[in-house]
């Protein structure tokens, strides 16, 4: 196999393979035994026993170029990341989430209102309370604009893994795909691109809550497809639930702006970000019930049931095309537009 | 491409007339009565057969091999330490981004570039212009790869008289002679071949007639969506079972027989075809696409005195690290015979050349999963 190399390249933040083994590498020698799901499991948070509940912290820092994009901006996507992420974990309501944020040099103060009002206004719709922060400015040049860091906890009565897929479940998309990397793509490349590409990013507790009412025990997995889009986040599931999944390409959600502009730069919006999707394993039996649950909200409107778990294959994610089957490659690096 | 002519070609993607031609094809097959192998010498025709896991709906007894359908791929390693050797000597050397990893017999353009050479990647041969009216005080030299579609573009440009400091180090190569190097390797079983519609848009369907009435063999001219592919499988299936060794058209809305006289003609004036070698395959009879005299004045080979000296490693052998890409753009293997495939050969730090460009076999199969023929998993 490769040797690890000796710097960090952008790959090791992109959410795919390279950031994976760099994670395993590295961050989990901090890893130590607790209660429930810890460090080790690398899920999308934590969730530690306190009596007959769990106490769910997640973290998450927000990067972002530009910092306003169509459709939303990096305050939203601060507070709804791990909003999300909390409720990936089966964590619906907050408790509160912190706010730490880097700030360079010279970065201009309409701009960080702006960014502030926006985190204010995503709280709210989520009812997730900032209880507390922290404010750092560097110099010009070490930092590149602003870094906004949120934490949020929250108590749940059952957590929900990324790992619980078992052969015959059905793995539900909450909407359509590849809508915000494929926003940010176009707008930091100058794609000028046609159609209206807007991001996604929306916090999803609300959405999710309604899931899990209607689904209960039979909602077995959750994750949201951020880095690494879709295909990531089944790659993970299928690796860590030791069930093969065949994706039915046909009938993902997709925008046709969003197809559009995949095909013309070359990137499959499997591969995409998403910042207001959840990814639902469920089993058969409850898929309908939880179908009609996600699609009476409005951000569930387009869920769609997208693929199955198998037996054969464990750890592979297979693509139906329509045509015939292949294998779906695990995202391995940043993504870079093919332009032509 | 606009937008609306993206969702024009996205017709030829429909699943259930998909399903039509596979069954057709499974009938031709059957009709055939043995195994039989079909070759397709495109990279794009690669893409979309691994995209869409097209060799999952072919007939067991039917194999569909790429062969040397990838140029950069087959841009032998000598002739990467000569644009080495130009970024080494001071020129800007401008290529196209699948260039700039390919490695020479010891270095690449990457390599070069590193060390502090000139090198640029471009995405079309008029920027390469542009760089050189922007650079009066640099030899702007613009290595041109690619099949007789890009080397028209090329030669549009040299046609356009470029500026002074502007050169072109071609290593452009014609697809017709990709076909006759594996028609005449001793060891092929190829019964018919797919021809790559972009290049026959230029050429015409009419240039294949001479190499089937000479091989035997039908050729049929394909466009680059699911359906345009399995239509040509079909069509090729149908000609091998009637024993006609015709060239098929099923391209029409945009090849014709004659193809593109105008761009035929800026080709021939400023390209002509010479016999060179082909990185892990051989010499090929009129493989390569020189400048012709009249374009001696561009022609970076003759305009400077290329030292590959320093650049150059004579021992280098890429097969000693196991690599087989010779046999992968024969046909003769494919990128899961190879050991190093997926394993010490990945895009990232790529081993042999058909991992290097996004038209190599490997790095397609690679992108698309790493195994593309999946007729037997469930569900």
């Amino acid at each position: 196999m490769e040797k690890p190399a000796a710097r960090i390249g952008l790959k090791h933040g992109s959410g795919g393979r390279a950031m994976r083994q760099l994670i395993e590498d590295v961050f989990l020698t901090l890893a130590s035994p607790v209660d429930g799901i810890g460090l080790s499991a690398l899920d999308d948070g934590a969730a530690i026993r306190v009596g007959d509940r769990w106490l769910v912290i997640t973290t998450d820092s927000h990067v972002v170029h530009p910092i306003f994009f169509p459709g939303g901006d990096i305050g939203r996507l601060s507070v709804s990341g791990t909003v999300n992420d909390l409720a990936m974990m089966g964590a619906t309501e907050p408790l509160g989430l912190t706010c730490a944020v880097v700030l360079e040099e010279g970065f201009p103060r309409a701009d960080l209102e702006r960014v502030v009002a926006s985190m204010r206004e995503t709280a709210r719709e989520a009812n997730a309370p900032i209880v507390t922060g922290d404010t750092k400015v560097m110099g010009k040049g070490e930092v590149d604009g602003i870094v906004l860091n949120t934490t949020g906890v929250a108590l749940a009565e059952r957590v929900v893994s990324d790992a619980g897929l078992r052969a015959g479940d059905l793995v539900i998309v909450t909407g359509t795909i590849g809508d915000h990397g494929m926003a940010i793509m176009s707008r930091r490349h100058d794609l000028r691109l046609e159609g209206d590409l807007c991001s996604d990013v929306a916090p999803l507790n609300g959405l999710v809550r309604e899931a899990l009412r209607a689904g209960g025990e039979d909602v077995v997995a959750m994750k949201d497809p951020t880095r690494g889009g879709v295909a990531g986040v089944l790659h993970e599931m299928a690796a860590k639930g030791k069930v093969g999944i065949v994706i039915d390409e046909t009938a993902l959600p997709v925008r046709d702006e969003v197809r559009a502009a995949g095909e013309m730069i070359g990137i499959d919006p499997l591969l995409v970000a998403n910042e207001g999707k959840a990814v639902i394993g469920v089993r058969a039996r409850s898929a309908d019930k939880v179908l009609a649950a996600l699609r009476a909200h409005p951000l569930g409107a387009s869920a769609t049931v997208i693929a199955t778990a198998i037996g054969e294959r464990p750890g592979a994610v297979i693509l139906d095309t329509g045509f015939g089957k292949r294998m779906l490659a695990e995202p391995e690096g940043e993504l870079l537009p093919r332009i032509c | 491409m606009a937008a609306k002519d993206l969702f024009q070609e996205l017709k030829f993607r429909d699943p259930v007339r998909a399903r039509a031609l596979s069954e057709a094809i499974g009938h031709e097959v059957a009709a055939l009565g043995r195994r039989v192998s079909v070759m397709h010498v495109c990279g794009s025709h690669e893409q979309a057969i691994a995209r869409f896991g097209l060799r999952a709906v072919l007939p067991p007894d039917l194999e569909l091999i790429m062969g040397p359908g990838c140029p950069v791929c087959v841009t032998d390693g000598p002739e990467v330490d000569e644009a080495v050797a130009l970024a080494v000597q001071g020129a800007r050397v401008c290529t196209y981004g699948d260039m700039l990893r390919l490695p020479g017999t010891a270095r690449s353009l990457a390599d070069a570039q590193a060390e502090g050479a000139k090198v640029d990647v471009v995405y079309s041969v008029s920027q390469a212009l542009e760089l050189a009216e922007k650079h009066p005080e640099d030899e702007v030299v613009f290595l041109g790869s690619g099949f007789e579609t890009t080397a028209v573009a090329t030669a549009a440009v040299a046609l356009a008289s470029p500026p002074r400091n502007f050169s072109i180090l071609s290593v452009h190569k014609y697809v017709p002679a990709a076909m006759n190097v594996v028609a005449e390797s001793p060891e092929t079983n190829i019964e018919g071949y797919i021809a790559a519609g972009h290049a026959a848009i230029i050429t015409g369907w009419g240039i294949f007639e001479p190499f089937a009435a000479r091989t035997g063999k039908p050729v049929v001219v394909a466009g680059f969506e699911p359906l345009d592919i399995l239509a040509a499988i079909l069509k090729l299936t149908e000609l091998m079972r009637a024993g006609k060794p015709e060239v098929a058209n099923v391209y029409p809305r945009c090849v014709t027989k004659e193809g593109n006289l105008a761009a035929q003609r800026s080709l021939w004036k400023v390209f002509r075809p010479v016999t060179g070698r082909w990185r892990g395959i051989a010499e090929v009879r009129d493989g390569n696409l020189d400048l012709t005299a009249e374009f001696a004045h561009l022609d970076a080979r003759k305009r400077f005195r290329i030292d590959t000296a320093p650049v150059r490693d004579d021992e280098a052998e890429e097969a000693a690290k196991g690599c087989i890409c010779g046999s992968i753009m024969l046909g003769l293997a494919n990128p899961g015979d190879c050991a190093l495939f997926g394993k010490t050969c990945v895009p990232e730090s790529p081993v042999g050349a058909c991992m290097v460009s996004s038209e190599g076999q490997c790095r397609i199969w690679h992108t698309y999963g790493g195994v593309p023929d999946l007729r037997k998993v469930g569900t």
